[in-house]
Formats: C-alpha cells, sequence, structure tokens
C-alpha cells in the first residue's frame, strides 16, 4: 500500500518536475522547429504577399540531386573523327549546353558543375543542382574532420603540460582557459586584424622569428588559407576548454599507477601509451561527442570574418541556412537545410554512440 | 586538482614551453588591449609590429569616451547582465527539476520524453530563429501596460524561450546519474517529499555541475546576436551585441571599437578571473562524470 | 551609478512624454544609430515638425544601418513597423510588393524639383522620397595624374574604358603606390550592387532584365557582362586593386596614406578628401566603358507604414521634412547631395564653386536606378557573391551563367513578383 501510494506521488511530482524545461523547450524549440519542418516542403517566403504552397521534396531536390554526366570529346558532324584545337587539344561540349533546355536530360535542367575528372578520352563531370551547399556540406565535413581530432588532441598536450606539478601552474591554467570566455564574435574581429593579408600582425611575427624569409600570406583572403585559419582560430577559441575536460580525465588516474610503471622503468612515452591514454577512454569520448557537435553549427566566425569567401572556400550548412531563409529571404530552403543539417547531426552521434557503446556504461 | 608541491624543484626551462603557449592565448587580447588605448590611425599603424602590445605613443581613454558618448554602453551592458542572469538563473532551475525528475522518479512516458528533449541538443539557434520569430510574435503577454499580443521589443523575448534547454538538462542528468542511489532511499524512508530531497539532499552535492552549466549558458547567452537583432526594435531592450553594430559606420573609429570590445569583454574576464578556481574545478568534475 | 543613469533616463522620457501631449504619436524609424551628427539633425526635423503643429508627435527610434535592413524585416514580418521608417531606395520596391508601404500622399509639388534620384516609384505610384542623394566618383589627386601624364577626365567628357585601364597601368608602372585604384572591396554588403553594377551598365549588362523583370539570362551573362566580368576579373589578377580580404582600415584610410592613387568613393567620404588634400582632391566622372558613364542612384528614404493608423500624419511629416532647409542641413551635416538647385545653392558644399559641386552634376547625368523591382534584395546578394568570386578567380562564364539562374529561379519562384 504504501508504496503504491509512493508511486502515485512520484508518477505526479515526476510530470510537475519536468513540466517547465519540458515546456519551454517543446514550444521554443520543438514548436519552432516542427514549423520549419512543415515550411520545408513548402514555398514559404519571409516576406511575400502571394499565398503559401505546398510543394513536396522539392526544396531538397533543389539542394541535394546530384549527377554524373560523361563528356564526350566533341566529334566533326561530317567525319565523326575527333576535333582537336590549334593546339593540339581535345575540345569539349560545356556543360550548360548539356544542363540547359536539353530535352534528352530532363534531370539535369539547371544542374552545374561542381567537379570533374578525366577518364580516358572523355571528361566525367559530377554536377549538382547547388553546387554551393555541397561546397557547405564539403566544408563542414572538414571542419569537423579536422576539428575534432586536432583540438581534442591539442587540448590533451596542454592538459598533460598543466599537470606537471609546479610552483603556479594554476597561472598558466587560467591562462590558457581565458579565450574561452571571450565572445567568438569578439574573437572574430580581432583575428581578422591578425590575418590581415598586407599589414596583419600573424604575418608581421611570423617574418620576425624567420628574420624575414617568410612570405605575407592573405590568409582570409586565399581559398587555401581561409577554412584552415578559421579552424586554427577555433581551435584557439575553444580549446581550454576541453584541455580542462582532459586535465579531470587525468587526475581520476591513480597516482600508483604511475608509480608502479617507474619502478618497471618506464619511458614517458610508455607511461603515456599504456597507463594515460586507457585512462582517459571515457574522457575521451565525452571531448569528441561535444567538439562533433559544435563544429557542426560553425557559423558565427565565417559570418564575421569571411561571409563564405573566397569562392566558397568558408562556406558552412548552417551559414547557408542563415544566408538562404535570412538574407535571401527563401524561408522555405533555409529551413530544408535544417531539416538536413538535424539528420546529418543525428545520424552521426548514433554512429558516435554505436561505435562507443561497450566504453558507455 | 593539482596542487603544486614544493618538494619538487623545477628548472626553469619547464616554464619556458608553458610561457611561450601562454603567449599564444594572451596576445590577441593583449591587442585588443593596448590598441583601445590608441588614437585610430596610430593603432592601424602598430598593428603590423610589437608596438601593437604595447602601450606606447599616444595613449589615452579617449576612445571609452567617445564609446559612452556614440552609444548607451552602460545600457546595453545592464541589458545583457541581465538577460544573461534571469536566464542562468531560470535555467539551472527548470533544467536541474526535470533532471532530478528524469533521474530519480518514475512516471509514465518519461523516457520518452527525455529522449525527445536530448535531441534537441543539435538544433542551434540560427536554424529556427526565423520560425521561432514568428511564433513568439503570436504569444499573449501581460504586463504593467496590460494585455498585449506579440514579444517583440521585450526582456522576455530574450529570456523565456531559453530559459531551458537541453544542453543544461543533459549536464545535469549526466551528473545525477553518478550520484548514489542510497542517498534517496534513505531520504525517502525517512519520509521526505521529492521537492525535499530536490533541494535538501541533491542539488547541496550538485555544486559542481550546477557551475559548470552557469557558465556554459551565461556564454551561450551574452554572446547572442541574430536572435536579438531580429527582436529589439527598440534601443531600450538592445544587448552588448546588436550594440556593436553602432561602430560600424562609414569610416570605421577602430580605437572605439577595441574600446568597446574591451567593455563588454572585461567584465566577463574580470567575473572568470575572480572565480575561475571554481569554474575550472567544476568543469573538471563533470568532466568525469561523461 | 547605474540607477543614476537610468533614473535619469526615466526622467527625459517622462519630460518627453508631457510635450507630447494631446498630439497623436507617431513613431519613426532611422537608420543612424552611432552617428551622432545624423541624430542631432534628424532631432533637428522632428522637433521642429512637432512644433509646427498640435495634431501629431513624431518619435524616433533608432537603428544602427549595418543592421537596420535585417531588423527592420524581422518587424515586417511580425507586423510591427511605425508609422514612418526609413528605407534604402532599392529594397522599397520589395517592402510596397509585400504590402508593407502605403504610397505617399505628399503633394507632388513637394519634390517636383528633386533629382530623379531619390523618389522612389514603384507600379508608378511614388512610396518613398529621399531627403539627399548620393553618388560615387573616382576619387584621386591632380598631382598625381599630372606626375603621371593623365588626363583629368570631365562629366562632358570622362575617360573611356580603355583611357582608364591604361591610367592604372601607368601609375601601377610610377611604382609609388600599393595599389593604384581602390574599389573599396571591404564594403561588403549593399556597397557591391551600388557601387559595381553600373560599371556593369555602362558594358552594356544589368543584373536583370528590365523589361518585364523576369529573366536575367542574356544580361547578366551575356556578351556584354562577360567583357565586365573578364574586365572586373582582371583588375585583380593584374594587382590593380585589393580584393575582397581589403581590411576596412584600409578601405577607410587608404588613399589619404598614400597607399592607392584613385579610389571609387562616394560623396559622404568626400569631406574627409577635401580636408586632407584641399585644392589637390579631384572628383572625377565614371568612365564610360561603351554605353555611357553611369554611376548608382538612391539612397535612404522616408516612405509611410501600410499599417500605419495615421498614414496623413505621417505623409504631413513627410511633405514637412523635404522643405529646403532640411535638404541643406542633411548636405552639410554629413555631405549628402541635395537634391533640389535651391538647396545645393544653399549648401556649404554643393553651391556654385563648392568643394562638391561637381557630384551634383554627376547625380544628375550619370545616375542610374538599380533595378526596380521586388526581387531587387535577393538579386543584390547573388550579384554581390558573382563579383566577389570573380574577383578572386571563378571562371567568369560559369559564375555569370550561375548568378543569372538564380536570379531568374528565384523570380520564378515569386511568380515574377506580381500579385
Amino acid at each position: 500500500m504504501q508504496s503504491g501510494k509512493k508511486n502515485q506521488n512520484s508518477e505526479a511530482t515526476g510530470w510537475l518536475m519536468a513540466f517547465p524545461a519540458t515546456a519551454i523547450i517543446g514550444l521554443f524549440i520543438i514548436v519552432p522547429f516542427l514549423l520549419g519542418f512543415y515550411f520545408a516542403f513548402t514555398n514559404q517566403r519571409f516576406i511575400s504577399p502571394n499565398p503559401t504552397e505546398y510543394v513536396g521534396t522539392s526544396n531538397f531536390h533543389q539542394l541535394l540531386d546530384l549527377g554524373v554526366l560523361t563528356l564526350e570529346p566533341e566529334r566533326d558532324t561530317a567525319t565523326q573523327e575527333i576535333k582537336k584545337d590549334a593546339a593540339g587539344a581535345l575540345t569539349y561540349p560545356t556543360v550548360r549546353s548539356l544542363t540547359r533546355n536539353n530535352p534528352d536530360m530532363p534531370y539535369f535542367n539547371g544542374m552545374r558543375e561542381w567537379f570533374s575528372w578525366h577518364s580516358g578520352d572523355n571528361i566525367k563531370v559530377v554536377v549538382a543542382r547547388d553546387v554551393v551547399f555541397m561546397k557547405a556540406i564539403v566544408n563542414t565535413f572538414i571542419f569537423v574532420l579536422v576539428v575534432a581530432p586536432l583540438q581534442g588532441g591539442i587540448a590533451l598536450l596542454l592538459a598533460l603540460m598543466i599537470n606537471q606539478k609546479l610552483p603556479g601552474i594554476n597561472f598558466f591554467r587560467t591562462i590558457y582557459f581565458m579565450p574561452v570566455v571571450v565572445s567568438i564574435v569578439v574573437v572574430s574581429l580581432l583575428w581578422r586584424f591578425i590575418y590581415s593579408g598586407d599589414n596583419g600582425l600573424l604575418n608581421a611575427l611570423l617574418g620576425f622569428f624567420t628574420f624575414g624569409a617568410f612570405k605575407p600570406v592573405d590568409w582570409l583572403g586565399n581559398p587555401a588559407t581561409a577554412l584552415p585559419s578559421i579552424i586554427a582560430m577555433s581551435i584557439w577559441q575553444a580549446v581550454g576548454f576541453h584541455m580542462v575536460i582532459w586535465l579531470s580525465g587525468l587526475q581520476t588516474i591513480p597516482v600508483s599507477l604511475y608509480e608502479a610503471s617507474d619502478i618497471e622503468g618506464a619511458t614517458s612515452w610508455q607511461k603515456f601509451r599504456f597507463v594515460t591514454w586507457p585512462g582517459l577512454r571515457n574522457t575521451a569520448i565525452l571531448v569528441l561527442v561535444v567538439i562533433t557537435m559544435q563544429a557542426f553549427t560553425l557559423f558565427s566566425q565565417v559570418a564575421v570574418m569571411t561571409q563564405g569567401g573566397p569562392v566558397d572556400s568558408t562556406q558552412t550548412i548552417v551559414f547557408q541556412a542563415v544566408q538562404r531563409g535570412y538574407a535571401k529571404q527563401d524561408i522555405a530552403t533555409g529551413s530544408a537545410i535544417s531539416v538536413i543539417l538535424f539528420a546529418l547531426v543525428i545520424t552521426i552521434s548514433l554512429i558516435q554512440r554505436y561505435l562507443t557503446r561497450e566504453s558507455n556504461t | 586538482m593539482s596542487t603544486p608541491t614544493t618538494s619538487l624543484k623545477p628548472s626553469a626551462w619547464r616554464y619556458v614551453p608553458l610561457v611561450l603557449v601562454a603567449l599564444i592565448f594572451v596576445f590577441p587580447l593583449e591587442f585588443m588591449i593596448m590598441s583601445s588605448l590608441k588614437p585610430s590611425e596610430q593603432l592601424l599603424a602598430d598593428s603590423n609590429s610589437f608596438r601593437a602590445f604595447l602601450p606606447v605613443g599616444d595613449i589615452s581613454l579617449n576612445n571609452y569616451v567617445a564609446a559612452f558618448a556614440r552609444a548607451p554602453v552602460a545600457l546595453f551592458l545592464f541589458n545583457s547582465v541581465f538577460i544573461t542572469a534571469t536566464t542562468v538563473a531560470l535555467a539551472l532551475f527548470f533544467c536541474s527539476v526535470a533532471a532530478f525528475s528524469f533521474v530519480f522518479l518514475q512516471w509514465r512516458g518519461r523516457d520518452t520524453i527525455m529522449t525527445v528533449l536530448l535531441t534537441t541538443l543539435v538544433i542551434p539557434i540560427e536554424i529556427i530563429a526565423v520560425p521561432l520569430l514568428l511564433l513568439v510574435n503570436q504569444l499573449p503577454w501581460v504586463g504593467l501596460h496590460g494585455f498585449s499580443t506579440g514579444w517583440l521589443n521585450s526582456y522576455q523575448v530574450q529570456i523565456i524561450p531559453f530559459s531551458a534547454d537541453a544542453l543544461t538538462v543533459y549536464l545535469f542528468v549526466q551528473y545525477f546519474k553518478d550520484l548514489p542511489k542510497e542517498l534517496i532511499e534513505a531520504a525517502r524512508i525517512e519520509g521526505a517529499s521529492w521537492w525535499q530531497i530536490y533541494y535538501k539532499v541533491i542539488m547541496p552535492l550538485a555544486g559542481p555541475v550546477t557551475a559548470t552549466a552557469a557558465i556554459l549558458k551565461f556564454l551561450a547567452m551574452y554572446n547572442q546576436f541574430l536572435w536579438p537583432l531580429m527582436v529589439t526594435q527598440a534601443e531600450e531592450y538592445r544587448p552588448v551585441m546588436v550594440g556593436l553594430q553602432y561602430f560600424f559606420q562609414l569610416n570605421i573609429a577602430w580605437g572605439e571599437v577595441m574600446a568597446y570590445l574591451t567593455l563588454i569583454t572585461v567584465p566577463v574576464l574580470i567575473f572568470y578571473l575572480l572565480l575561475q578556481r571554481a569554474f575550472i574545478a567544476s568543469i573538471a568534475s563533470t568532466g568525469i562524470k561523461g | 551609478m547605474k540607477k543614476l543613469i537610468f533614473g535619469g533616463m526615466m526622467m527625459a522620457s517622462l519630460m518627453a512624454s508631457t510635450v507630447a501631449y494631446a498630439a497623436t504619436d507617431l513613431t519613426m524609424w532611422y537608420h543612424g544609430a552611432g552617428n551622432d551628427v545624423e541624430k542631432k539633425i534628424v532631432m533637428g526635423l522632428i522637433e521642429d515638425f512637432n512644433k509646427s503643429q498640435a495634431d501629431f508627435a513624431v518619435k524616433l527610434e533608432q537603428f544602427p544601418q549595418a543592421a537596420y535592413n535585417d531588423s527592420v524585416t524581422a518587424a515586417a514580418v511580425a507586423g510591427k513597423l511605425p508609422d514612418i521608417l526609413d528605407v534604402d531606395g532599392p529594397v522599397m520596391p520589395s517592402w510596397a510588393w509585400a504590402g508593407y508601404m502605403a504610397p505617399l500622399t505628399v503633394d507632388p509639388a513637394a519634390y517636383a524639383k528633386f533629382l530623379p534620384g531619390p523618389i522612389g516609384k514603384y507600379n508608378g505610384k511614388v512610396y518613398s522620397v529621399g531627403l539627399w542623394d548620393a553618388a560615387v566618383a573616382l576619387v584621386g589627386r591632380k598631382s598625381v595624374l599630372e606626375a603621371n601624364g593623365i588626363r583629368i577626365p570631365t562629366v562632358d567628357k570622362p575617360w573611356t574604358g580603355e583611357e582608364f585601364d591604361a591610367a592604372l597601368l601607368k601609375i601601377q608602372a610610377s611604382g609609388k603606390f600599393e595599389y593604384p585604384f581602390d574599389l573599396g572591396m571591404a564594403w561588403k554588403g549593399e556597397w557591391y550592387p551600388y557601387a559595381f553594377s553600373p560599371f556593369l551598365q555602362s558594358f552594356g549588362g544589368d543584373i536583370v532584365n528590365r523589361d518585364g523583370y523576369k529573366t536575367a539570362d542574356g544580361t547578366l551573362n551575356g556578351a556584354e557582362a562577360v567583357k565586365f566580368g573578364k574586365w572586373w576579373q582582371s583588375l585583380f589578377t593584374r594587382k590593380l586593386v585589393p580584393g575582397t580580404s581589403q581590411s576596412p582600415a584600409d578601405r577607410d584610410t587608404g588613399l589619404a596614406s598614400g597607399k592607392y592613387a584613385l579610389s571609387w568613393n562616394g560623396n559622404w567620404a568626400a569631406l574627409g578628401m577635401v580636408d586632407k588634400f584641399k585644392d589637390d582632391v579631384v572628383f572625377m566622372p565614371a568612365p564610360d566603358f561603351g554605353k555611357g558613364p553611369k554611376i548608382g542612384a538612391a539612397s535612404w528614404q522616408f516612405g509611410v507604414s501600410a499599417a500605419s493608423k495615421h498614414q496623413d500624419g505621417a505623409n504631413k511629416f513627410i511633405q514637412f521634412a523635404l522643405q529646403d532647409k532640411y535638404l541643406t542641413q542633411f548636405s552639410d551635416g554629413i555631405g549628402l547631395i541635395p537634391p533640389t538647385p535651391e538647396s545645393a545653392a544653399a549648401s556649404n558644399n554643393y553651391k556654385a564653386g563648392g568643394p562638391m559641386e561637381v557630384f551634383f552634376g554627376l547625380s544628375k547625368a550619370q545616375a542610374t536606378l538599380r533595378p526596380v523591382y521586388p526581387g531587387y534584395p535577393v538579386a543584390a546578394k547573388v550579384f554581390e557573391k558573382a563579383l566577389s568570386d570573380l574577383a578572386n578567380g571563378s571562371e567568369v562564364q560559369a559564375t555569370l551563367d550561375a548568378a543569372a539562374d538564380e536570379i531568374t529561379k528565384d523570380i520564378e519562384k515569386n511568380k515574377n513578383y506580381t500579385k
């Protein structure tokens, strides 16, 4: 009897306690998300006098459709011989001539070249309906794949440095953590100065330390260096946070294990490999998951520093969602991007959970 | 935590890498603060040499005076602090109590609701901003001036939608899961109600996770930009990040920009430096629970 | 401290509301937050209006320009627009089409003498009027041009495209400048279509086909546009201009500090140049790339919200604001072009013999409106991206094709922007 009453009590109290958070998250995150999910299947505009219409999955097709075209060398219409230009090179029809008003290939209508490669005399062209969005997806994945291990690794290195028993070590720990508490917008503005091409601080410092051997680089203005520059800055800003998480992991490893390995004459590397690392497994999973989640939503740095350029080298999924939904007033496409992002991140977190399942006891 | 022991004899060289790394973390902030003291032309001229880090040349607080004249900086700071503090307090309460319910209480639908809530962890504000705007514009409010519809231009529109979030719930859930169940059992046998257990038994043990959640929430709120920009058409409700836009005129006065950046960053830095021991200790102990 | 400040603010707002007693409040939004001079002039204008009659009291809400359009669009969507609002000329058709703005009922005589740029017309109706226009010119120094043996162009005889190109190469060869010319690539956003689409038009292309506004195919990616694109890209490949990563600080100070020899800049920045170089400064017209020299027209303008319950009052205010003395005040304060001959004659800078008189002529002779259709905000973003990509080396035809496609697709998606 007693326990039955208790359960009833816990039923009501449980609901009551969970209610405020559930209601707020439900109303202000889930409902707008579902609303966005609905917009993704319509032609909703930010401002428009036209009524909203259901358009099925066309927004997703616009964003995601891909195809492969094979370009054959042009042949002389009469002789069927392969034509060559003055320099002796083969000539090919343009992609646009095939993807525009071409009744033979209705699926390809309006598509653009994403990338291509030679296969014998032919050229294989991967075409996409929305090349910019494809680049945004690729860049986001690059960002995640580089940042997750690199930031995690550097953070671990810093944690090992900070874990030394030295007087004043707390001072350094404080300093390393400091950028974490500075707004990413502020950080991005400062680094725009630092990365500046002609008279930036970074070029000046690198020039100084290499005695002038270093040639100035236009860090954010060059498609090859823009994304790496954003990656470096993002790591600089966030690494302190993960350093502290590692540090906590390090400090849970019993000192007796290190003492034992000292007795056996282990080198520093052996100690790290066989004592420290195994003890950090759970921490590693936490660090990896948190960094991955954050990395997928890369936005502010891009918005402040590069606006997706130069030549789409820093486009990201969230930046595109905001660009389409807000700046270009196309809420439907912006919402479709949000849905795609959501599906991607959920998939990846499920995979991560599956891969790390044994240790997640 | 690592309490340095004096029994070790550190050689100076062990500090070399520590100091070098410290310089990397400090130099942009140093650059910001020094630049805020210089006239714009000098700031720009200095920005490609070591002078960027030194208080040399024409040093004054003129940029700060000018920044206060250009924009109601004190108002923006007040708004940001008020909005952030209120949101953090609400979120800590709502989310810890929900996490408590998810972890310790049995009720129908619990697991489903928790799973759905935690899934929203991956939805950033940027991608729901527009539908959220349409939504809050339809919501009723009862305030000093009576009943009204639409939350634009208010504090509540910047506070309430963020007063609970999946990350905060998640942090508390992870932490509560590792607390010994016996504590609860004992208190139940003594006849304590669930609410009593929440605030007398569990929350006193939740200091570290509360601090971690508070810091993360604080940073996320203080740094909000897109949302306040969309919902504050009246100056009186604008926070610091929207205020930043006041400084991007034609012919940007960079000295003033640096002064403003310093003004909005330094309070957070001081807050952090004062509490850094607790900050880091708390994050560290939450980390273990992951 | 804080209490003091807030006490002060409360007092101020109390006083403001006693002044407004018995009159109907009109709210007005303006983009000048953070600009003290501009704020003072607007406040003065509002004060004069409020004193001039007893029916209406205008109250000002200020926005920082950099966030104005985003913030106002959000408010428009939420149906929370003020009575009187400030709108960037080319954005007006979008808001008018969406039903956010009402046509003006101001007596047309009030703006009969205006330059064409400040008058915002859409579908044959006037929706907004500006108290000024803005113009862009090639800013340079006589001494530099003369030293390099370059002819100084005039409104009657501007440089041809070839002359312009040759001039840049000559200056580059002199080796005295980091770059011979500065386009202002650091100013992202509306600057790109405003400042650079006239070049495209001078080549014979355009952002969109203005004949019915149904497509951009052929105008943005036709032969003339490609010619423009190649020339544009060559400015960057030949290192004649700084690229998209130019720092905003260099944009602001580069000409004055001698980094650049010429700059493509607006009249709002002209006062600084006059101060710096005195008589040596010269404001020159846009080059003629074949279809005549062209510069952008239309700046910020005032309009009336369709949701306003007091449209009569809002129109009354706008009519009041169109008086010559306010036109002159704005011009004197922030260097903008006064839109009538009278206000120009009364102004410090645009009167006969004034240092910026030439801009009035430029505005009259060369000003071309940006495409007047509701899809402009989208087309502007697309155009901006295309020009950035070209500056960073993307293939010209493919880039312009993609831009033309996107603009056309947007028009189709919006059912040709007809209601």
